[in-house]
């Protein structure tokens, strides 16, 4: 009876501290809804993975290390599509290019001794930076960074391990459509990209080059070809600019990286 | 493999050192842009590559319901969903 007198006690004091963490950790939530958001990722991606042909060991190394979702899917995709080991790591690297913007915004969560640095680096990325960028406080912007960190990354990896177990169940990956889920999730986070005016002139330049491109050369090559469409695309960014401001300049103008591709990249349907 | 880990590592650890900030002047408005060509390019090679030629069979049709449901702002594991069942779904009729 006492022991269980104990037990409730212990309870209410994890309830307690868990109600009083609200108000010191206000990013819990967020952490929370991101995590749940980013779970059927991180399995898609294991199924994914494991019906392009990728043994579970890769997939296990690939999402601890490399640990940023976008970077993962174009690369499995284009191994999937015949393309080669260089223009898989090309196109998924173009992507990865942009957590390097996110660095500087990060600044104030990020500890200030290099090698504590240096190891923060690996959990700089969308999610993260569009939690932490939330925080209002410099104290909570660190808390949040590492927190969502982890447990995104804890997340992530179980998550992908599951993808890549079920992936082995289910079989050809043909008779389940599995081949069409690739594009379809990338159409998913290509949306908060093409918000803006220049993101769409990208993005439809990109898929004319690929598509010229394809009978020539390939799979693989025509992805890395048509990053030439970020040209025509940076013109009529700064085209629009000079501009009088309307209703679509004001939102390319605030949804400007790195500070807001950051909490777009926070919507359900974005990968860490 | 390696490429992959130690390139991806890199930019991340090349935006938090001190060299971040001038990155970000000098190239932050192209590589925002990079995501938008990339996804596009990747949609489209997947959908309509097939061993080096363009074709257009069952996945087109999977990937443009898939398509409207991201635009009804359905959650990702509808949007695969969608996708996969109508993909599987014209296929096994045709």
């Amino acid at each position: 009876m006492k022991g269980r007198f104990g037990e409730d006690s212990r309870l209410a004091g994890w309830i307690r501290r868990l109600r009083s963490a609200r108000g010191s950790r206000p990013y819990l939530r967020d952490c929370v809804i991101v995590s749940l958001a980013v779970a059927p990722t991180g399995v898609t991606f294991g199924v994914v993975a494991d019906a392009a042909g990728f043994d579970l060991a890769r997939i296990v190394v690939m999402s601890a290390l490399v640990f940023t979702g976008a970077s993962q899917f174009a690369a499995v995709g284009v191994i999937n599509d015949g393309g080669s080991g260089g223009a898989a790591v090309g196109s998924a690297l173009l992507l990865a290019a942009r957590n390097a913007l996110y660095g500087p915004v990060m600044r104030r969560a990020l500890p200030a001794s290099v090698p504590a640095r240096l190891g923060a680096a690996h959990f700089v990325i969308d999610e993260t930076t569009a939690i932490s960028t939330a925080q209002t406080s410099r104290r909570h912007a660190a808390g949040a960074f590492w927190f969502s960190g982890i447990i995104l990354w804890l997340v992530w990896n179980l998550c992908s391990v599951a993808g890549a177990l079920l992936g082995a169940v289910l079989g050809t990956p043909e008779t389940w459509g599995l081949d069409a889920a690739f594009p379809a999730i990338l159409v998913a986070l290509l949306a908060p990209h093409v918000r803006t005016a220049a993101g769409r002139t990208a993005a439809l330049a990109a898929a004319a080059v690929a598509l010229g491109v394809v009978p020539v050369t390939g799979a693989g090559v025509p992805v890395l070809v048509s990053v030439a469409a970020v040209a025509p695309a940076l013109w009529v960014r700064s085209h629009r600019r000079e501009s009088p401001p309307e209703t679509d300049e004001s939102r390319s103008r605030t949804s400007e990286p790195p500070a807001a591709s950051g909490p777009e990249g926070a919507e359900p349907g974005a990968t860490p | 493999m390696i490429a992959l880990v130690a390139g991806s590592y890199g930019l991340k650890a090349l935006g938090t050192s001190n060299l971040g900030g001038r990155v970000e002047r000098r190239l932050g408005a192209a590589v925002a842009l990079l995501p938008a060509a990339l996804f596009a390019a990747l949609i489209v090679i997947m959908t309509f590559e097939d061993a080096g030629t363009l074709t257009l069979d069952a996945r087109a049709a999977g990937v443009a319901a898939g398509g409207v449901a991201v635009w009804r702002k359905a959650p990702l594991v509808l949007v695969v969903a969608v996708a996969m069942a109508v993909t599987a779904g014209v296929r096994a009729l045709t």
